[in-house]
């Protein structure tokens, strides 16, 4: 089976000197949901940084469907698509013109772009929002502009760090169906999120990462297994017991 | 990436810049020629009256050609510096290029072209505005074309790699205040060369914003303190050098990627 991204034993030590990834290593087969969880600061964003090329790797590689980032960058770029954790478009530019621009970047021409960009505002319900400034939509609607910009020049490999922090329950719940209608399409999806139930929800495979390293990988079945078998009392689910069960510092 | 969606991405950058330019014209385009009107009408029409002439030209009119590169200086390197830091440190926006297949050429080229595209805007504006102080003739007019185009071009690759390497707001101000505004004021906007003592004038001769205005002014006058080829391959060998630092920098990632 062809794989969407396969990680080799990638280290990032900052110029300060902190090792943000110790050896990370991790195989996403094309067609998958996969989550990739941990705590603040244990090296999720920088490792995605990484695979989108926007941090340097200390050492190790990375493809995406097959495609070294180092030998061909733009070619497995134009595969991927990027939902990043902070909203990060311009505030003073419309969301229709946000999203054509995007696909500009991809050498996508504006008689397709067009077109393509106002399908995935109407897809995500941004449709009557299309000619507001962007910094006046709201927190969720930002959100959710940030994924019909990843979208636009349709990737086979969609990247989300965090997409529904700080959007309410409703919101969410239209944003997983979405996500999981573009599996269905045949994207791979990575995942990452502090909402451990969303997680439990969408993802078939998932990875935890703590301090650097990945503590656990496999299917949500093998990783539910790991379940000791006693609850930690505060009501959350058993992907949630394990998670603190595999990165307590306690 | 192939050439024809490159040239997309290259088109898709320099939109954005120019909507940008005359969305907010009020800062982009107003200041300068408010500032040339008080240039023209304090140095030109009023000191210039007292001074009379200069190399045999009405000082009026030899101040024409280095006030309309004054601005044209600082506006293609201001639009290309801000434009860039504030998509890096601000919005971060600067990320939707680079995560593209958008080689770090074309986004050179894109950044570039809106801040040659305002520099030379401006500079056509505030030649506009001289007319109503005096009727500078053009003796070349083809040069002073090339040295509007050259000129927007070098100090917007300036620009660029100020954007690029600044890592806070003090970065993008300190250069355009303690180094590019002595050095344009030093490169004979508001006098010749030959009102120098020697020692001086030696001095300007490493200014390269010297060479420029003297190009510019010689399309104007027909008459300029150094040779023409010599401004035009100072200006020709800075480009090249600005070119390959700000492609260097962004293959690199300095200044952009941790």
């Amino acid at each position: 089976m062809e794989n969407a991204l396969v990680v080799t034993d990638v280290k990032k030590r900052y110029a300060g000197g902190t090792e943000a990834l110790k050896g990370v290593s991790l195989t996403i087969p094309k067609g998958e949901f996969f989550a990739l969880l941990g705590p603040n600061g244990a090296g999720k964003t920088t490792l995605i940084g990484i695979i989108t090329g926007l941090v340097t790797k200390t050492e190790g590689s990375v493809s995406v469907f097959g495609i070294d980032i180092d030998k061909e960058p733009e070619r497995a770029r134009s595969l991927i698509g990027l939902c990043g954790q902070e909203i990060n478009f311009d505030p003073w530019m419309k969301p229709l013109d946000i999203v054509v621009n995007q696909a500009g970047y991809y050498g996508i021409p504006r008689s397709v772009a067009v077109p393509r960009a106002k399908r995935l505002l109407v897809d995500l319900g941004l449709a009557d929002k299309s000619d507001q400034i962007g910094f006046k939509l709201s927190g969720g609607m930002k959100r959710r502009l940030m994924i019909a910009r990843a979208l636009i020049h349709q990737p086979k490999f969609l990247i989300l760090d965090e997409p529904t922090a700080g959007v309410d329950v409703e919101l969410r719940r239209s944003m997983w169906d979405y996500l999981t209608t573009l599996t269905k399409e045949g994207i791979t999806i990575l995942l990452t999120t502090h909402y451990l139930e969303e997680a439990e929800r969408l993802a078939k495979h998932v990875a935890i990462i703590n301090k650097g390293q990945i503590v656990a990988n496999g299917s949500m079945e093998d990783i539910l297994a790991l379940h000791d078998g006693t609850a930690s009392g505060y009501g959350g689910g058993k992907l949630e017991d394990v998670f603190m069960q595999l990165t307590s510092t306690t | 990436m192939p050439l024809d969606k490159q040239f997309i991405s290259f088109y898709t950058i320099l939109r954005k810049g120019v909507i940008r330019i005359f969305r907010i014209w009020s800062q982009t385009l107003l200041p300068s020629l408010v500032t040339s009107v008080l240039y023209f009408a304090v140095f030109g029409s009023i000191l210039g009256a007292r001074i009379g002439s200069l190399n045999g030209v009405p000082y009026m009119l030899f101040v024409v050609p280095g006030l309309v590169m004054l601005s044209v200086i600082t506006n293609s390197f201001m639009e290309v510096a801000s434009t860039f830091f504030f998509a890096k440190f601000f919005s971060r926006n600067i990320d939707e290029v680079l995560v593209s297949p958008t080689p770090p050429a074309v986004i050179v080229a894109g950044f570039v072209a809106s801040g040659v595209v305002r520099g030379m805007m401006v500079g056509a504006l505030v030649l506009i505005v001289s007319l109503f102080f005096a009727l500078p003739s053009v003796a070349h007019p083809f040069i002073v074309l090339l040295f509007l185009f050259l000129s927007s071009l070098v100090f917007a690759l300036g620009g660029l790699v100020n954007g690029i390497y600044a890592k806070n707001f003090d970065g993008i101000s300190i250069v355009p205040t303690f180094v590019l505004t002595p050095l344009v004021y030093l490169g004979g906007v508001f006098y010749s060369i030959h009102s120098l003592p020697p020692f001086w004038q030696n001095v300007s001769l490493a200014n390269p914003i010297f060479y420029l205005i003297n190009g510019f002014r010689y399309g104007f006058l027909g008459t300029s303190d150094v040779s023409l080829t010599t401004s035009v391959l100072v200006l020709l060998g800075l480009m090249l050098v600005l070119l390959g630092v700000n492609i260097y920098f962004l293959k690199k990632g300095l200044g952009l990627k941790q």
